[in-house]
């Protein structure tokens, strides 16, 4: 793999850390399968994508890209709360209706028709060529991108730290971890596990605002089965930096999208897959993560058993008695 | 004078009747027109046969279940429709499982944020400050199980004795109006029980806490509390105050329950005969 390949995958490794981050406030705080993921992920690219085209500065773009995951994730929580539906089901219902959405959202750039399935930022101004411009006059201009999109995603994974040990944050914590205890401890659950997918949603939208700019290309297909990378990055992630604390595991989380990211190119850049493949592959990663541990823990535990029976009969054989 | 009776009156339970499964071959009066005032700092113990509405009643005070007919009140306020996460600033709860009243993922210290906040607005304020570390420290001492000096370690890591008494410590330390305790030591071994059940004693009379607590052990019934509640088939069957209960032996209490129970067999046999 070039140099470029390899920094190019960095990059967007560290951008969809922040998707990452977003399914681990979902799946592992809140412990809710949303799979909004997968809708508000365009979502975000869509909002920033109109808005740059309708001449907005990227960064107020990217901004309000994050609003309407926030509004996202919320709708899915009360779907789930008010409207007892259940969690997966609410989930899959929004990303649904998103995918409508979306196409409408991109459809407001057209003069004549309502929907649209991309839009192309080809020579639009995004917060990477802000960023680069920047950079150009240091001399840098080759790491601009990589020390800007290393920096966003570091203050979000800072801020998620710091939120997670504040007040509110320790009752969606506890929302998660133990329902009916935090509503003996006057906690409105209900309004937590909206709030919560709001900001988890929000993130995923930002990502997905970044990866449009990044590509300078906004698809309604992008985010299909992101879910599923955002928790293969989150299993990467656990299983080789641990998760004993949150900052670990957050930044088990980062690491683990870099992780994925650079895994998917090289397998790509060999000529081993073909960029249609990369879902399968995504699929068999994470499946993977789940089976293994499971198949080792139970070879474990069978060898134990052998091992047992054997110094059992071995005992009975010479006829001691145990004490 | 009805306004002093207003004052001593802490818990006033009327007429609360609760079906389930109404309208079904499952139908169930869980309880038939309940009526029990509490006053301040009393310490009821309910004792009463499975399915005989202990639980169900803990859970129309707390909120969880709401009731088909009658009233919940504290304090003379009609509480009856209030939400339960609402009612919780001030009703604290342990319950019979020992994974039921903690987080399990989170720090014993995080934990005891939790329930520290209970009665307070929750806000963006960092959950365990230096100075609440200390406070919970001097509280977790008080339990004797050397957890002060585990003030980090995840609550699901610990023993179920130790989690009960963690979960006794954050129901109460907030001092609630009102104590509930279903069972709160049947799922421990007898001396974990007996631990428990000497801290539930002393914590009640330290912050003179109104209680309710729910037991299937005649004996707890007797040792703690003022006052003693027999319940079946969703009645109160049995309201022995704090003179009579002091006298009151486990023979007696078995005793009665035959009475009445007795009395109810031989009605029925009349009825079929």
């Amino acid at each position: 793999m070039s140099t470029t390949a390899f920094l190019d995958a960095t990059e967007m490794g560290i951008i969809f850390a922040i998707m990452a981050l977003g399914v681990y406030i979902s799946f592992r705080v809140l412990r809710f399968a949303d799979l909004t993921v997968d809708g508000s992920f365009v979502t975000g690219g869509a909002v920033a994508a109109v808005m740059i085209v309708e001449g907005y500065s990227p960064f107020l773009a990217s901004l309000a890209a994050l609003l309407a995951g926030f509004v996202a994730g919320c709708f899915t929580g009360l779907l789930h709360t008010k409207g007892k539906i259940n969690d997966l089901l609410s989930g899959i219902l929004m990303m649904l209706a998103l995918y409508s959405i979306n196409l409408r959202i991109m459809g407001i750039t057209l003069e004549d028709g309502v929907s649209r399935p991309n839009i192309p930022l080809l020579n639009s101004e995004t917060v990477f060529t802000r960023v680069n411009d920047l950079f150009a006059s240091t001399g840098m201009a080759e790491y601009g991108t990589l020390i800007f999109v290393i920096a966003v995603t570091l203050i979000i994974k800072f801020l998620t730290d710091y939120f997670l040990k504040r007040e509110i944050c320790l009752s969606i914590r506890a929302t998660g971890d133990n329902k009916r205890m935090i509503r003996s401890f006057s906690a409105n659950t209900d309004r937590l596990i909206v709030v919560g997918l709001g900001i988890s949603n929000a993130f995923v939208a930002f990502s997905g605002a970044l990866i449009a700019q990044y590509n300078k290309f906004s698809d309604v297909g992008m985010g299909i089965g992101m879910i599923v990378v955002g928790l293969a990055s989150i299993i990467i992630g656990e299983a080789i930096f641990g998760k004993k604390t949150i900052a670990r595991t957050t930044m088990a989380v980062v690491f683990g999208a870099i992780i994925y990211r650079i895994f998917i190119t090289l397998a790509l850049n060999q000529g081993i897959l073909d960029a249609s493949d990369q879902k399968l592959v995504t699929a068999l990663i994470v499946i993977l993560a789940l089976v293994i541990p499971k198949m080792l823990e139970q070879r474990r535990e069978k060898k134990k058993k052998m091992k047992r029976n054997r110094e059992a009969n071995a005992g009975g054989k010479e006829g001691e008695y145990i004490a | 004078m009805p306004e002093e009776k207003k004052v001593s009156t802490l818990l006033e339970l009327k007429n609360i009747y609760k079906v389930f499964n109404e309208g079904t071959p499952d139908e169930k009066v869980a309880l038939s027109s309940i009526n029990l005032s509490l006053k301040k700092g009393d310490f009821v113990t309910i004792i009463g046969s499975n399915g005989a509405g202990k639980s169900t009643l803990m859970n129309i005070i707390s909120g969880v279940l709401l009731p088909d007919a009658g009233t919940v009140s504290i304090q003379g306020k009609d509480i009856t429709n209030i939400p339960e996460y609402k009612r919780s600033r001030r009703i604290g709860r342990v319950f019979q499982d020992p994974m039921a009243g903690t987080a399990p993922s989170m720090t014993i210290e995080e934990n005891l944020a939790l329930a520290y906040s209970r009665n307070k607005r929750r806000t963006l304020r960092l959950g365990v400050t230096k100075k609440r570390r200390e406070y919970f420290q001097e509280a977790l001492a008080s339990l004797n199980l050397g957890l002060e000096d585990r003030l980090n370690a995840k609550v699901g890591l610990l023993s179920g004795g130790e989690r009960q008494a963690i979960s006794l410590l954050m129901a109460t330390f907030t001092e609630p109006d009102i104590l509930l305790l279903d069972e709160h030591t049947a799922a421990l071994d007898p001396n974990r029980a007996e631990l428990i059940t000497n801290l539930t004693r002393d914590i009640v009379a330290k912050y003179n806490l109104t209680t309710l607590m729910v037991t299937h052990n005649m004996q707890q019934a007797l040792d703690l509390g003022n006052r003693l509640i027999m319940m079946d088939e969703g009645k109160i069957i049995l309201d022995i105050d704090e003179t009579k209960k002091k006298t009151l032996t486990m023979e007696d209490l078995l005793n009665e329950f035959q009475r009445i129970r007795g009395k109810k067999m031989t009605t029925d046999r009349t009825l079929l005969a």
